[in-house]
């Protein structure tokens, strides 16, 4: 009764319910791999919710307090205010600790999210014409996830986030031409400036999360508007959306899952430990702790600083610093291409088409190749980040394990790129069902037989209980 | 959904769930009245909302019509009458602005005008770099202290030992940590010009890492080496510090070391050459 009135004040006042009532019927379609990019937007809720808490607390000062609180430990260290203040949210905030590791774990686990769904987009070529610009706006949102991620992580000022400043300072100061200034004007000074953390703070809590939400919204309201892809299957056509209506069954799944991930990622933030700065002590710009590795979304730049060799590298009479290569160019390059993608794949082998039902991996041999052999790429270097931690684990020279990585680094990509190539020729050629039940021969055979062409899916009439009207939505025009 | 008691069994399941989830709700409660702990906020928080969760789950999957529901795609192309539409509808409002074409180019002006005039307040945000990162703290006759003040006098160290110095007056200051190692004096081989820099066998390295700024923390006597734990560049201390392995290209800056009357070590000037990681006008010391 009370539903039916607000929604007729509503109603009054804005004429939705022809709107509202095609959303209600809106058929999303059903597939585990659609769940990912879920997975990070609901990671990007915990987020929020925990970060805002956490900001409560937070100071960014960076005048020098003796500590006073109830970690025995500590007690009677100077540190800066900023790291004062985390310490305390974790130990005399009440339920502190929780929100605190609950959202760094989150925050790994956003990325992570966003990682996968961007391998699921991208091996199913998802990104295809008319959904270049969701693409487009996607690896956005991971350039910001790991933005997001580095500047939060650096805020407590522990002596492990400040070695981490450190080097991103280096990072700056390498770039050629105009690095001094940009390390300058972006960290207010030369190294370490008191102005820092407190730029972290706006950049982490203001700037990249109103950016983050505004493409959020974008990406989400172009997937509404141009209906989410489907895998071939019976029924399912390029014309068609076959799936589950958004109202019910579909909200009830996908609230289900929020509060999934939200119990798993509280669960994390109260058993298992992540980032305990009170551990590595205050910052202190002559101490480092070692091993020092960043959080893992930044382990492939990290790998590649600490394998990228000794070369001295000169252009326009200068020197070329080291860390340009490794942490600026590989960097830029990585995200160009990845924007770049949809278009490239466009013009090299692409015919205009429209596309929205997915391919599977073994359709397009050589852009799962490609993919493999470049996410084999980045695996190495996100190994490569833990050479002194592999050297002492297996009590090898650490300089042995670097030259290994650097041989990983070149030999690894191209071999998993064709192996992947020829899995998927195989298991295209051969139409098994499943990669376990193709022929060896096939795997090792060149193809020569000529391929067979999978039956195309028909559009026939498939499992379909019960059909909606197709008109309910209001045509733009 | 075969036979009732299937059903009654997922029905059960639901309750259950949402049963445990209020449980624990109540259970998280209670803990942080009493304090809260950190390990059991976390199970309890868990439960609370992953039941809730799976409850959902469970529901959506038995109790909700499960289709597949099948809708259908229309084109996210306009017709040809839609764009033809938008073009005269755009240039209906465009052709008045081009008649006035000298007003549009001023409009330009101004705005370009304004552009420029934004970005100067980008040059609050740092001082210019100058020639701070040439020097340091580092003058003729700064004693070497350590970070709590102390002056370091000659017989301070033993052969093999290692401490990290700063200027005296600035003690902790970050481009200026110094890392003061004593080796035996037969062992020395100073570089041309640096035969006067290391008295009684005190060697002095800046102990900011050439490659990317980390501190070299890690010194090993037997071998003198210095290790940087970030990117395990290894430097050799008897042989100006020269990167041995590892990304860092260039050697640790040397400090030139005396001893003054006194018996205490100084520095005989700043270091000469830029310490840390390298960057653009890098060679144009001055």
């Amino acid at each position: 009764m009370i539903v039916k009135r607000i929604a007729r004040w509503f109603d009054d006042r804005l004429a939705a319910s022809s709107f509202a009532s095609s959303a209600l019927n809106k058929v999303f379609p059903d597939h585990w791999s659609f769940m990912l990019g879920e997975v990070a937007l609901y990671c990007l809720v915990v987020l929020i919710l925990t970060g805002t808490y956490l900001a409560f607390f937070f100071s960014t000062g960076t005048h020098e307090v003796i500590y006073r609180g109830s970690y025995a430990p500590l007690r009677g260290a100077h540190m800066s205010e900023a790291y004062a203040s985390v310490v305390k949210i974790s130990f005399d905030v009440r339920a502190g600790m929780v929100m605190r590791q609950t959202h760094h774990w989150a925050a790994d686990v956003f990325v992570a999210a966003i990682v996968v769904h961007l391998m699921r987009i991208f091996f199913t070529g998802a990104f295809r014409r008319p959904r270049e610009i969701n693409w487009l706006i996607g690896v956005t949102l991971l350039l910001l996830g790991i933005l997001n991620g580095f500047t939060g992580y650096s805020l407590p000022d522990d002596l492990l986030s400040g070695t981490g400043l450190r080097i991103a300072y280096s990072i700056a100061l390498s770039v050629p031409f105009v690095g001094t200034w940009l390390a300058f004007l972006a960290f207010g000074g030369e190294f370490p400036s008191d102005q820092i953390i407190h730029r972290l703070f706006i950049i982490h809590v203001m700037i990249v999360p109103a950016l983050l939400v505004a493409l959020v919204s974008v990406h989400l309201a172009l997937i509404w508007h141009q209906k989410h892809t489907q895998f071939p299957g019976r029924g399912r056509t390029e014309t068609n959306v076959v799936g589950s209506t958004l109202w019910p069954t579909y909200t009830a799944k996908s609230v289900g899952l929020f509060l999934a991930i939200a119990g798993v990622l509280a669960a994390l933030g109260g058993l298992a430990q992540i980032n305990p700065v009170w551990l590595y002590g205050p910052f202190d710009p002559s101490s480092v702790s070692s091993p020092a590795q960043p959080d893992w979304y930044l382990g492939w730049i990290e790998g590649a600083l600490r394998i990228f060799p000794r070369w001295e590298i000169r252009g326009f009479g200068h020197v070329i610093p080291n860390p340009f290569f490794p942490a600026v160019l590989l960097p830029g390059m990585t995200f160009m291409i990845l924007y770049a993608w949809p278009f490239l794949e466009e013009r090299f082998a692409g015919h205009g088409l429209v596309h929205n039902l997915l391919d599977r991996p073994r359709d397009r041999p050589v852009r799962t190749g490609i993919g493999a052999g470049a996410f084999a790429f980045y695996g190495v270097l996100f190994f490569a980040a833990s050479n002194d931690v592999i050297a002492r684990l297996f009590h090898v020279s650490v300089s042995g394990v670097t030259w290994t990585f650097r041989i990983l680094t070149v030999a690894v990509p191209p071999v998993v790129g064709f192996v992947m190539y020829r899995a998927m020729r195989a298991l295209s050629e051969s139409g098994a069902p499943g990669f376990l039940e193709v022929p060896f021969r096939a795997v090792l055979g060149n193809g020569r037989r000529g391929r067979q062409v999978p039956p195309e899916p028909e559009a026939e009439p498939g499992p379909v209980t019960e059909e909606l009207e197709p008109a309910a939505e209001p045509e733009t025009g | 959904m075969n036979g009732r008691p299937e059903r009654r069994f997922q029905q059960g399941l639901v309750n259950a769930s949402f049963a445990a989830s209020a449980a624990a709700s109540i259970g998280l409660a209670v803990v942080y009245v009493r304090g809260g702990q950190p390990q059991l906020e976390g199970a309890l928080l868990l439960v609370a909302l992953g039941a809730m969760g799976v409850g959902l789950i469970v529901w959506a999957k038995r109790f909700l019509p499960p289709g597949p529901f099948v809708q259908e795609r229309h084109p996210l192309s306009s017709t040809r009458r839609e764009r033809e539409a938008f073009a005269r509808g755009f240039e209906r409002g465009a052709r008045p602005i081009e008649r006035r074409t000298f007003m549009a180019k001023m409009l330009g002006l101004a705005l370009g005008a304004f552009g420029v005039a934004a970005i100067f307040p980008i040059r609050s945000l740092g001082p210019s770099p100058g020639r701070s990162l040439f020097r340091t703290a580092w003058r003729r006759g700064s004693r070497l202290i350590t970070p709590d003040g102390t002056p370091v006098t000659v017989d301070r160290l033993n052969v093999g030992g290692v401490l990290t110095v700063f200027p005296e007056g600035s003690p902790g200051r970050a481009d200026s940590q110094t890392l003061l190692i004593r080796v035996d004096p037969s062992q020395l081989q100073p570089l041309p010009g640096r035969g006067t820099w290391s008295p009684q066998g005190y060697l002095a390295y800046s102990k900011i890492c050439t490659h990317a700024g980390c501190p070299v923390g890690l010194y090993e006597a037997e071998t003198n080496r210095l290790f940087c734990p970030c990117h395990q560049s290894v430097f050799d201390a008897i042989d100006g510090a020269r990167p041995i392995d590892g990304p860092a290209t260039r050697p640790l800056p040397q400090l030139p070391l005396e001893v003054d009357e006194a018996g205490f070590l100084q520095a005989q000037s700043d270091y000469q050459e830029p310490v840390g990681p390298e960057f653009w006008n890098f060679g144009s010391v001055g």
